[in-house]
C-alpha cells in the first residue's frame, strides 16, 4: 500500500523543503522505500537541499510530457539506497504540470512498490500547491508559530478539506497533521512566542514534531545533507520523533520547554 | 522572565497574536465552511441600516449561523458603542 503525503503550507519560507527531505529521508532510514517529489515548478529547490543537483538529468516535467520514463529521471540517494529523488522543472510555463501527468506519475510509483511518496508543495494556493495536495492521503502541514503563517495554513486546511480527491470522494478526507518549525522555547517562556498549545487550539489539529529554532539547519542546507543526518543536533532527534509519529509511534514531545534557570536568571531576567 | 516584566501592564504578544488568530480564524472558516454565500452581503447591509441609527464601528457586528438539531439559528450581535447617540434626521 503506498501513502502519499503532501508536505505544505500556504507561506512560503516556513520550512516546506527542509521537512520534506528530512521527513523523506527518516522514512527510509527506518527501511521504508520512499520517493520524494518537488512541485515547485519553476523554482527547484529540493534537489539542493537533498545534495544531488548536480544528478538532474531529467525532471518531473520531462515525465509527464514522455520525454523520458520514470526511471531515469528518478534520482536514487547516495546516502541511502532505497530513497529517491524527482527534481523540479526549471520551465516557467506554470500549465506543464497536469492533474493527469501527475496521477499518471503516482500511479507509476504505486505500482512499483514505493511506500511512500512525499510532495514537497510550492507556496501559495495556486496550481502546483493544488496538485501537490490534490492526490495525498496524508498532508503535513508545515507551520511556523507566528500570525500570518497560522492563518496561512488554516486556509491550507480548507483547500484540504475541499479540493482533493479524497474530499471529493468522501471516503475519510486526508489526514492531517501538524508540524511547527523554527520553535523557540525561550520566546515562548518570555510570551514573544506563541505556544505549541495555542498553535494546536487555533488551527485543531494532532502535531506530529515540534522542530526547535535552529542554525544547524542552514548549516544542512549548506552543505546539501539533510538536517535529520546530524546526530549531534536537536532538530535531527526532533525531525526522528515526527518520522516515529507519523509510523503510528506514540512519543512525548520534546525540546519544547527550556531547561529551568535558576533563581537568579529569573529575578534578574538574564 | 525578569521583575521588571512582572509589573508591565501590556499583556505578553503571543497572547496578543494568538486572540487576534482565534477571531480571524473563526471568522475565515464560517465565511468559507458551513455559512452560506449571502452571508458577508447580510452583515454588509444589515450594518448600513443600522448605522442610519446609531453610529457603530464595521468590527462591532458580529454574524453568526448556528446549525443544531435539524434547524439553523442566525445569530446577529451588535456592540454599540458606549453613549450611544442616535443619528437625528
Amino acid at each position: 500500500m503506498t501513502e502519499i503525503i503532501v508536505v505544505t503550507s500556504g507561506k512560503g519560507g516556513v520550512g516546506k523543503t527542509t521537512t520534506s527531505a528530512s521527513i523523506a529521508c527518516g522514512l527510509a532510514r527506518r527501511g521504508k522505500r520512499v520517493a520524494v517529489i518537488d512541485f515547485d515548478i519553476g523554482l527547484r529547490n529540493l534537489d539542493l537541499i537533498m545534495g544531488c543537483e548536480r544528478r538532474v538529468v531529467y525532471d518531473f516535467v520531462n515525465v509527464i510530457h514522455g520525454e523520458c520514463t520514470l526511471k531515469q529521471a528518478l534520482i536514487r540517494d547516495k546516502r541511502l539506497e532505497n530513497l529517491y529523488v524527482l527534481a523540479a522543472s526549471q520551465t516557467r510555463d506554470k500549465e506543464a504540470l497536469t492533474p493527469e501527468g501527475v496521477q499518471r506519475v503516482l500511479d507509476e510509483l504505486a505500482a512499483d512498490g514505493f511506500d511512500f511518496i512525499l510532495c514537497d508543495s510550492p507556496a501559495g494556493i495556486e496550481k502546483g500547491a493544488h496538485l501537490a495536495m490534490y492526490f495525498a492521503d496524508r498532508a503535513i502541514v508545515v507551520v511556523n508559530p507566528e500570525v500570518s503563517s497560522v492563518r496561512d495554513s488554516d486556509r491550507i486546511l480548507g483547500l484540504l478539506a475541499s479540493k482533493t480527491l479524497r474530499a471529493e470522494k468522501g471516503n475519510g478526507g486526508v489526514r492531517e497533521h501538524l508540524l511547527l518549525t523554527r520553535y523557540s522555547p525561550r520566546r515562548v517562556a518570555t510570551g514573544e512566542m506563541m505556544s505549541v498549545a495555542d498553535v494546536k487550539e487555533i488551527l485543531g489539529l494532532d502535531v506530529v514534531g515540534v522542530i526547535p529554532e535552529s542554525t544547524d539547519v542552514l548549516s544542512a542546507s549548506n552543505a546539501g545533507t539533510p538536517v535529520i543526518f546530524n546526530e549531534s543536533s536537536v532538530v535531527s532527534h526532533a525531525y526522528q520523533d515526527a518520522v516515529a509519529r507519523l509510523l503510528g509511534e506514540t512519543l512525548p514531545l520534546r525540546f519544547t520547554e527550556e531547561p529551568r534557570k535558576g533563581l537568579f536568571s529569573r529575578l534578574f531576567g538574564t | 522572565m525578569g521583575l521588571l516584566q512582572l509589573f508591565r501592564r501590556t499583556p505578553p504578544s503571543a497572547q496578543v497574536a494568538k486572540e487576534r488568530l482565534r477571531i480571524i480564524v473563526a471568522q475565515e472558516r464560517s465565511a468559507r465552511g458551513g455559512g452560506p454565500d449571502y452571508l458577508p452581503l447580510l452583515r454588509r447591509e444589515l450594518l448600513e441600516v443600522i448605522r442610519k441609527y446609531v453610529n457603530v464601528d464595521p468590527e462591532a457586528v458580529h454574524i453568526n449561523l448556528d446549525r443544531a438539531h435539524g434547524h439553523e439559528v442566525l445569530e446577529l450581535s451588535v456592540a454599540l458603542p458606549e453613549r450611544a447617540k442616535a443619528i437625528t434626521r
